[in-house]
């Protein structure tokens, strides 16, 4: 694209499905925890 | 819904919905105004004096491209998950264990009142502290990795009990296929060789309590006869922080309207050798002179974008340091449910007293009506548990129509609490500040990937 650049894709709606487990640390950041059951 | 914004030159466009980040230049940017509301005649219309009708068409066809793409005004189907957050059943995976209700320092900004917690000083028990590990195991259902944390007060006021439990947790977590993730927090005063190796063997994180500067730090964080503590804990910490090789802790200090020039005292401990720094504002009853008020945040935006700079230009010439607030994750992160409700307060993660009673989080302890149960008796009060079970962004009002919701998550209940008495609604001076730390960290990625290019 000439105007645009994209610095991700689709961050949110791949996790709706599998999303839950709750296998990942504690958060207090959150936009940066990983995930711990992929 | 979209949130678009200048920062550093650059113009920076978030699909909500998505969580897709885009750089724009200032013919989409502009563009973007009108694109819902009119279509490409009127946005020619509009924009003719600034701007070919050739470059338009070209801007209205790539976003229409990223919108057929689910990459630019993606509509909002979470709501639709909220059944599954709410039929979730979280089980407990954290506890914060108030070693001590005490403290060697008197910080003027202290939540907990110097470490009494609107109570009286006490110490935990070691029997207190096995009996925490058992409630943790036996709630946490099939869930095997689980966070302890030890805090005060100043947990090293009652060190044996932080050993004798971390001992009980590793004889009997194997036997009940769960592995115990250990931290704790620290003033410093009483850390010596002989703690530090034992925080190193034992501790997967260590939060090491530092404002910055000589002068802030010691304003705000005497010991109780007034003198300043930074001479004392500053050498202590750069050992603590090079025998982890600069990984798993942080210095952390909290940032009032006397320092909102904050970006000073991050730049100073990372000039001091720290590569893992945070500086958090404080949050305080309004009538409290250091308290942050809302004529006070321009001052602190400039400074978040001052810092966000200072970041970039140290990571160029090779000086990296992690600054808290600005972490972000734009590839991976969590999943959206983990995005929706947060930190899991009063029902993932709970606090437990020296003498057993079971809260909701940390910053709960000691406020009436929020004990849950005891480590002897398990929860007594789900009802409790049942409000923090039905916080998340879509049950917030304000985070509902919020950008920055997938980012933030709902901010802190507790400072929902303490600002309005409710569970879901936010305090408002610091959601401003989160929105503006969520730019920078966006930008700061965006700048990065700039630089690859």
């Amino acid at each position: 694209m000439k105007h645009i650049s994209t610095l991700n894709t689709k961050l949110l709606q791949n996790t709706v499905e599998k999303g839950g487990c709750g296998e990942c640390q504690t958060s207090c950041t959150v936009a940066n925890q990983a995930c711990e059951n992929k | 819904m979209i949130h678009k914004y200048r920062l550093n030159g650059f113009n920076i466009v978030l699909d909500v919905n998505s969580g897709a980040v885009h750089t724009v230049d200032d013919v989409v940017y502009d563009i973007l105004d009108f694109y819902k509301e009119t279509d490409a005649d009127g946005i020619k219309a509009r924009l003719a004096d600034r701007y070919a009708a050739e470059e338009i068409d070209e801007g209205i066809g790539e976003l229409k491209e990223l919108e057929d793409n689910g990459m630019l005004f993606t509509e909002d189907v979470f709501a639709d998950v909220i059944p599954k957050v709410e039929n979730r059943n979280p089980v407990v995976k954290a506890l914060c264990l108030h070693i001590a209700h005490d403290c060697n320092l008197k910080c003027r900004y202290c939540f907990a009142e110097e470490g009494e917690y609107h109570g009286k000083r006490e110490l935990m028990s070691p029997e207190v502290g096995k009996k925490a590990i058992d409630f943790l195991i036996k709630n946490s259902g099939s869930r095997k990795n689980l966070e302890v944390d030890f805090f005060g007060g100043e947990p090293l006021l009652n060190f044996d009990t932080v050993k004798q439990t971390v001992e009980y947790a590793r004889s009997i977590e194997k036997q009940h296929n769960k592995n115990f993730r250990f931290t704790i927090t620290t003033n410093g005063i009483l850390l010596n060789d002989e703690i530090q190796s034992y925080i190193n063997e034992n501790m997967s994180n260590v939060v090491l309590s530092i404002d910055g500067r000589k002068e802030v730090n010691d304003r705000m964080r005497p010991r109780a006869g007034g003198q300043g503590t930074y001479d004392v804990i500053m050498p202590k910490f750069k050992k603590l922080a090079e025998s982890r090789n600069q990984t798993d802790y942080y210095v952390r200090g909290t940032f009032t309207r006397f320092n909102t020039d904050f970006a000073e005292d991050v730049l100073h401990l990372a000039d001091m050798g720290f590569k893992q720094i945070s500086v958090e504002p404080v949050v305080a009853d309004p009538a409290e002179d250091y308290a942050i008020r809302e004529e006070d945040l321009p001052a602190i935006y400039d400074e978040y974008e001052r810092l966000a700079l200072a970041i970039l230009d140290r990571r160029a010439k090779g000086e990296y340091f992690n600054f808290f607030h600005f972490m972000i994750d734009l590839t991976g992160g969590p999943c959206v449910i983990k995005r929706m409700v947060g930190c899991g307060s009063g029902t993932e993660y709970l606090a437990v007293t020296p003498t057993g009673e079971l809260y909701p989080c940390h910053q709960f302890v000691g406020i009436d009506g929020f004990k849950m149960g005891s480590v002897d008796t398990g929860i007594e009060r789900p009802d409790i548990r049942k409000n923090f079970e039905g916080c998340n962004v879509y049950t917030k009002p304000e985070c509902k129509k919020c950008w920055a919701r997938f980012f933030c998550s709902g901010g802190c209940t507790a400072n929902s609490w303490n600002t309005h008495g409710d569970l879901v609604t936010p305090y408002e001076i610091g959601c401003k500040m989160q929105r503006k730390r969520i730019e920078c960290a966006i930008m700061i990625k965006a700048a990065e990937a700039c630089s690859k290019d």
